[in-house]
Parts: C-alpha cells; structure tokens; sequence
C-alpha cells in the first residue's frame, strides 16, 4: 500500500488504465478516511488550476469543494468564453501559463487527447476530468468507489451499463475500469446505434472482460447487481437525425426496477435527461446521489495522494 | 538475377531495397518520402521474378543511405522487404524491416475531433503489434493495419 501512495506523488491522471488494482485500493481507503473522520489542511498553500473549457457540475464542483475543503485553494474558469481562447490563444499556451501559476491542472476539453497534450506540456500533475468523447478517469474512479463501498467488492458481481455506450466517455472510462476488477459478467445494453465502439471492444476483451451486448434491459434485469446508466450525449453526435432517433431509445422507471433483485443498485454520473425517471429517486435501488456526494472524498484523496498530502 | 541485370545495373553506393510485394514498389518510395525531387538516381524495378516472392519489386536509391528508422516504416507496406546497404558495389549491410513502435508526425489523426487536428502537433501512433493495430497515443483510436497504410497512403497522396 505504501508502494502506491509512492506512486502517487506528482502523477498525472490521464487514462483510467495508468492505474492498477493497488491503487486504486489505496485511493479507496484514503477516502474513506475522509468520509469518517473528515478533511485535515494538508494541502495548505497549494493552488489548484480548475481548466474547464466544457461545462460541468459536479467533477469541476466536487473537485473545487475538495481542494477547498483540504485547505488549498482554486483558480480558474468554466467555458472556454471565459479565456484568451476566445481571442485566438493556443490551448497549449494557456496550459503553460496554468502551469506557472498554480500546482496542479484539473482540466476538461472538448477535444480527445486534450489532457494527454496538457500533461506533456505542464510541467506539474494534470488531472483529466474529461476530454472528448475519450476517457473521464476520476468518474471511473469514483463509480468503482461507489460499488465497493455499496456492494463490499465489484468482484463476482453481474453489471449492466446500459445507455449511450457510442459517445459517452464515462462508458469507457468505467468499462476500462471494471478490467482492473473482475466482475462475473457485463451486459452492454444499447440501442444499435448506440453501441459500444469496436476499438473498446477489442480492448476490453483483449484485458479479459467477460461481456455480452444486448438489446433490452428487460432480458436482463434480474441478473443485475449494479445497472450504470448514462445519458445519450446530445453534444457528441455529429449527425443531429442520428440524436433524434435514438434520443428516446431507453428509460427506466419504478415500475421496471420491480423486477429486480432486492440488493440491485442503479447508478447514473449525472446529468440525466429522461432516461432515468424521477420516480425511481425514492426506491432503495438509487444510489447515484450517494455517487454524487462521494465524489468529494474520492476527488479529495486523489488531489491529496499526487500532491504529497499523505505520507 | 539475369533478368534483372537486363533492366537496371548495378549502383555503386547507396540502398538497395528487394524484396518488396509485387506491385508496391511506388508506395514504398512514397512512405520513404522519395519522389526524386531531389536528385538522387532511383530505379525502380516492378514484377520480375523472385524465388522467395514469385514476383517481387525492386527499389535502388544511389547515393543515399536509408537508416533503420527510415526504413522500417515499410514494414506496414512490405513486411518482406530487405534492405542492402552498398558502398563501393559491395553489399556492407543487408537487413530487414521491422515495424517500429510509434509512427511519428507522418499522417494527421482522422478523428476529426482529436486534439492533435486543432493544435498544429505531430501525431504519435502507436503500432500494436499483438493486435496488428495502430492506436492515436492523443485520442486513442484505433485502426487496423490495412485501414492505417490505406490513410497514409491517401494523405501521402497515392492509391493503395
């Protein structure tokens, strides 16, 4: 264990898979430490860049109010509107003057790679919270810390993901997680259109990923122990008619979730749209607000571990 | 070896490039970057008869001396192809392509929203032997062999 907080120090996130199991455990125990005996201001005096060139709620807030919260502070913005990229900057410029004002980069862009790009650029750790239609590293995480606390393990359990498997980065950044892990069985459940890209595919299987696509969330219901749903990403298609037909192709409410196990949990990375009904909000199988709010210990733990908050 | 003798003659220095498929003589020379632009001597001698091959194309280049970096990009193109060194019509270095592991600012990414297209840098691909794929190391897509040759060629601006 004290190998990967070790490893930790000074280290980019980029792709979920720069991780292993033993990190990853590492990061878990230290958020629960902050979930039971709260925050310490470890990171006094230290400055984070919050980059958010796309929109975001929760990771750019959940990771401000951990900063904050481990006595450091945040500089940054929230659209790229609000940047000299409005008046012909380079991105990599802006990153270098980040870099020089501040000791980490948590950054969100539009374009895949983004991160990648930063983190050569910077001089200090970049954090990718999101680029493109790519990986969202820290929200696998946090959806792998959401099952362990819920479930004791993510081993042996029957997963669903179901949704926009085509587009939504957080899809392949939590498959990619679930290979660190050994879940009995995935069920990637999408319309046709939807599916999840061959290149994913290809690499899941390649890591041992016991999976199989289907249609219908129906045929598979009872078998879950954890459905992942996300939204279909309206800002990632390329062809608006390909939105529309699919934009209404799933929906779970109350009334579906019946026919599941007594123990099953639903988690979504939030926002939803209207696949995911209100009415379910109120069952014992919700558990993405408990996700939400985990995300501030989890993204707390994480800024503490690479920036030498632990030792 | 008679009938190559007919069609081009020896080279005094520089690479001999045998072995290439049949056909894919041309496409070499464009992933080389060679166009004769510059004024090196080029033979290039297509579908004669190879033992190992069947039939085989052949590529001479007088005067220049083509390292193992700038070689072993053909092996996408021609996993077959030898490459003799010759310095004073002697044979100095004979040896084969290997694919290397990153291809380097040769072809633009054709994931239209990867950040390599938006910010002027040089692509990095990474070739992934184990699955015969190439993988953008920016945004991460992954092509097969067939579909990445098929790219640079198209970009290089030649047909497969």
């Amino acid at each position: 264990m004290n190998k990967a907080i070790a490893r930790f120090r000074g280290r980019d996130v980029v792709s979920t898979l720069d991780f292993d199991k033993e990190d990853l455990e590492a990061l878990f125990k230290l958020a629960d430490e902050y979930v039971v005996n709260g925050y310490k201001d470890v990171l006094r005096g230290r400055v984070m860049s919050s980059a958010f060139f796309e929109p975001s709620t929760r990771t750019r807030l959940s990771f401000e109010s951990a900063m904050h919260r481990l006595g450091g502070s945040v500089i940054g913005f929230s659209s790229e509107e609000a940047t000299s990229i409005v008046k012909g900057e380079k991105f990599v410029d802006t990153i270098r003057m980040l870099d020089s004002y501040s000791d980490i980069i948590v950054i969100r862009h539009k374009y895949e790679g983004s991160a990648k790009l930063a983190a050569e650029i910077a001089e200090h750790p970049v954090i990718n919270a999101g680029d493109g239609r790519n990986e969202h590293p820290t929200q696998a995480m946090l959806d792998m810390y959401t099952i362990s606390k819920l479930k004791g393990s993510i081993n042996n359990l029957v997963i669903g993901v179901m949704g926009d498997l085509k587009y939504a980065r957080v899809v392949n950044s939590f498959l990619l997680a679930l290979t660190i892990f050994k879940p009995k069985k995935v069920y990637l459940i999408s319309h046709p259109l939807l599916r999840l890209r061959e290149d994913v595919k290809k690499l899941i299987a390649s890591r041992g990923l016991n999976f199989e696509e289907v249609n219908d969330v129906n045929l598979v219901l009872s078998e879950l122990d954890v459905l992942y749903l996300t939204r279909v990403q309206k800002e990632r298609f390329l062809d608006p008619l390909e939105y529309e037909k699919v934009k209404n192709a799933y929906r779970i409410t109350a009334e579906i979730v019946k026919k599941c196990r007594e123990d099953f949990i639903i988690l979504h990375p939030l926002p939803r749209v209207d696949e995911l009904d209100r009415s379910v909000d109120n069952t014992k199988h919700a558990a993405y607000f408990t996700q939400a709010s985990l995300g501030v210990p989890l993204r707390a733990a994480l800024l503490s571990l690479i920036l030498g908050g632990v030792h | 070896m008679g009938m190559r003798e007919l069609i081009v003659s020896k080279i005094k220095d520089g690479t001999v490039i045998d072995h290439i498929p049949s056909g894919k003589a041309l496409d070499v020379l464009k992933v080389l970057g060679i166009s004769g632009g510059k004024g090196h001597r080029v033979a290039i001698v297509m579908n004669v008869e190879s033992s190992k091959l069947n039939k085989k194309d052949i590529v001479k280049i007088e005067g220049r001396f083509l390292s193992k970096d700038e070689t072993d990009i053909i092996a996408l193109i021609a996993p077959t192809a030898t490459i003799n060194i010759i310095r004073n019509f002697e044979v100095v270095e004979k040896r084969k392509v290997s694919l290397p592991r990153v291809i380097s600012g040769l072809i633009r990414c054709p994931n239209i929203t990867c950040i390599t297209r938006h910010e002027g840098i040089e692509t990095n691909f990474e070739i992934l032997s184990a699955g015969l794929r190439a993988r953008c190391s920016y945004c991460g897509i992954e092509l097969s062999y067939s579909e990445f040759v098929e790219l640079i060629l198209k970009q290089l601006g030649t047909r497969t």
